[in-house]
């Protein structure tokens, strides 16, 4: 069997019209019919009205989240299936997605998601730091990389149990409520604030994983073979690790759990990239933009009244979707 | 010149001692041998002087430097290993395997150059490997993945090769072509230290053998110097059959020696 992959400008000029085309029509969308043209024409001329208002404080901020997080997922997905070698990673796996999802729950829980903007995505920040760390004090100095997986399961497990906990004993059904819809994932109703707190930690994170990437091509074969190839393993490992808890931090800070996206888009792009773990990080960061802008505006057209939440719309569709790409690829990959 | 050379080796894992003063040396231009029984130790050895694991103590030094102080990345240029049952873990074309070789000349953001492509290029017609370049490897036999291995050290072009029992669960043919290449590298200013079980290829292309037994050395020397009978007994624990014509070196496992071998 031969491969051939897509070279590389093609590609990306492919992904990058059809971005580009999402974005455009992510722009178009939402509840409220406005005249872009007026709204474009208003803003430049520096005038405020309805039209700029809804499309310059509403709606771009919304689609550059979701393009944001979208990229995230993707490329840490990427990052983490070539650390592990293992095609099933996903964020989730070592405890981050979680550990976030708890700090932004704990926030809810005392009523403080109202004090502040910033204390949500902060909370979430520091949950997932939290988790981090005692997956790092967990793993110690065993070297391991099942070690580390078990240790992300099990912190994993306990914020999962958390959470459970404190919708228990929440105050009010509203609260219960609120803090449902928020572990949903929705980027709705967000602000440039949140945009604003995200995008540092998103960057910095994003330049740690891209900067692994030569790494995981050389753990194709083995960490062994990387370690002769003059790579520090362990040291390379924190890096990506830090990188994906920077970024995935932030998006689940910002917009609750997510799912599928860091599963399926590196399996998806993978056969476009001949498989190289380097730069199916990038390809998957494109199209995890792209699927999640799709998302969110499928979730717009969808529903009318009472929003569905995206974090629904990608597990459903996510889901049939992984599935239907294991029974395809269950040839190449043993 | 002595290329690579070790004093005093120890190494202990936790409170295992692995290996116990070792004293090794590989001259350029030298094919080495390292062989004994299972759990001897030859793999510990052979990944301490790959400089992957630091030895507990003693001191290793490559071409006049310690090999603590070298930089990694010139360790990596300068020397290749294969490690035991190398398999790549993601379904890459055997070209993609090769260029692989390139990492340790390449900075995180660089792609490959025209010159890694040459070397790469170069690397597989050395081994053969040009006839199936398109191939997804983990598809191929387990002899032509192991010259595409051996591909990916000569794209890194390194001066001394490490290779942990590269011709294990080869057919014949295949392991004499595995061994050729490995020989024919170690010329000049390069050499090869090579982990075998099969004591008839390692009599018929190693200049020189390290006999290891339970972490210690139990003799180094010559082909004649080591495989002896005596020696094979004492450490295997077989009574063995030597031949020596012009054709080679044969050793031939008869039967177990009574209770000897722990």
């Amino acid at each position: 069997m031969n491969i051939k992959a897509i070279e590389s400008p093609v590609l990306y000029s492919v992904l990058l019209l059809l971005f580009l085309f999402v974005l455009a029509s992510a722009l178009t969308v939402g509840p409220v019919d406005i005249d872009l043209a007026k709204a474009l024409r208003d803003w430049i001329d520096g005038q405020i009205s309805i039209e700029s208002l809804i499309l310059f404080d509403i709606r771009l901020p919304r689609a550059l989240l979701a393009m944001l997080i979208g990229a995230t997922l993707g490329v840490a997905g990427a990052a983490l299936q070539g650390l592990l070698r293992n095609p099933l990673a996903e964020p989730g796996i070592i405890g981050i997605s979680n550990g976030a999802a708890l700090g932004a729950v704990i926030v809810f829980y005392y009523g403080l998601a109202g004090v502040g903007w910033f204390l949500l995505p902060l909370g979430g920040l520091i949950g997932a730091l939290v988790a981090v760390s005692i997956i790092f004090l967990l793993v110690g100095q065993n070297r391991s990389i099942i070690t580390l997986i078990l240790a992300g399961v099990a912190i994993n497990a306990v914020g999962g149990a958390c959470i459970a906990l404190a919708l228990n004993f929440a105050e009010s059904p509203y609260a219960m409520q609120e803090i449902v819809f928020w572990l949903l994932g929705s980027v709705a109703n967000r602000s440039v604030n949140d945009l604003y707190i995200a995008l540092p930690f998103m960057l910095v994170g994003w330049g740690m994983v891209l900067y692994c990437g030569r790494f995981l091509n050389a753990l194709t074969l083995g960490e062994e073979t990387a370690k002769s190839m003059g790579f520090d393993v362990r040291r390379m490992r924190l890096v990506l690790i830090l990188g994906v808890t920077a970024c995935v931090g932030a998006a689940v800070s910002v917009a609750g759990n997510i799912g599928f996206i860091g599963l399926v888009v590196p399996h998806l792009m993978r056969p476009f990239v001949a498989y190289e773990p380097r730069r199916l990080l990038l390809a998957s960061g494109v199209t995890g933009a792209i699927l999640l802008l799709i998302a969110d505006v499928a979730v717009q057209l969808l529903s009318a009244n009472g929003e569905m939440k995206l974090g629904v719309i990608t597990s459903l569709v996510g889901a049939p979707f992984f599935l239907f790409l294991i029974l395809k690829s269950r040839n190449t990959l043993q | 010149m002595s290329l690579l050379s070790g004093q005093g080796i120890d190494y202990s894992i936790e409170t295992i001692r692995i290996l116990e003063a070792i004293d090794i040396e590989v001259e350029c231009g030298e094919m080495v041998g390292l062989i004994g029984p299972n759990g001897a130790g030859k793999s510990s050895l052979l990944r301490l002087l790959t400089g992957v694991e630091a030895c507990t103590r003693g001191d290793i030094q490559f071409d006049g430097q310690r090999l603590a102080d070298l930089a990694a990345v010139s360790r990596a240029q300068r020397m290749g290993y294969l490690v035991q049952g190398a398999m790549a873990h993601w379904p890459f074309s055997v070209e993609k395997v090769v260029e692989l070789g390139r990492i340790p000349y390449q900075k995180w953001w660089q792609q490959a150059s025209s010159e890694d492509l040459q070397k790469v290029e170069a690397a597989m017609a050395r081994t053969e490997t040009l006839a199936y370049r398109n191939r997804i490897v983990t598809t191929l036999s387990g002899g032509e993945q192991t010259l595409v291995m051996l591909a990916r050290i000569f794209a890194t072009d390194p001066d001394l090769i490490f290779a942990d029992e590269p011709v294990a669960a080869l057919d014949p043919y295949h392991q004499l072509h595995v061994m050729e290449i490995i020989r024919n590298h170690a010329r000049g200013q390069r050499a090869a230290i090579v982990v075998l079980h099969d004591l008839s290829l390692a009599a018929r292309f190693c200049d020189r053998l390290y006999l290891l037994n339970h972490g210690k050395l139990h003799c180094s020397g010559s082909v004649n110097e080591v495989m002896t009978r005596e020696n094979i007994a004492e450490v295997y624990g077989v009574d063995s059959q030597i031949e020596c014509n012009e054709k080679g070196v044969t050793v031939t496992s008869l039967s177990r020696i009574g209770e000897h071998h722990p």
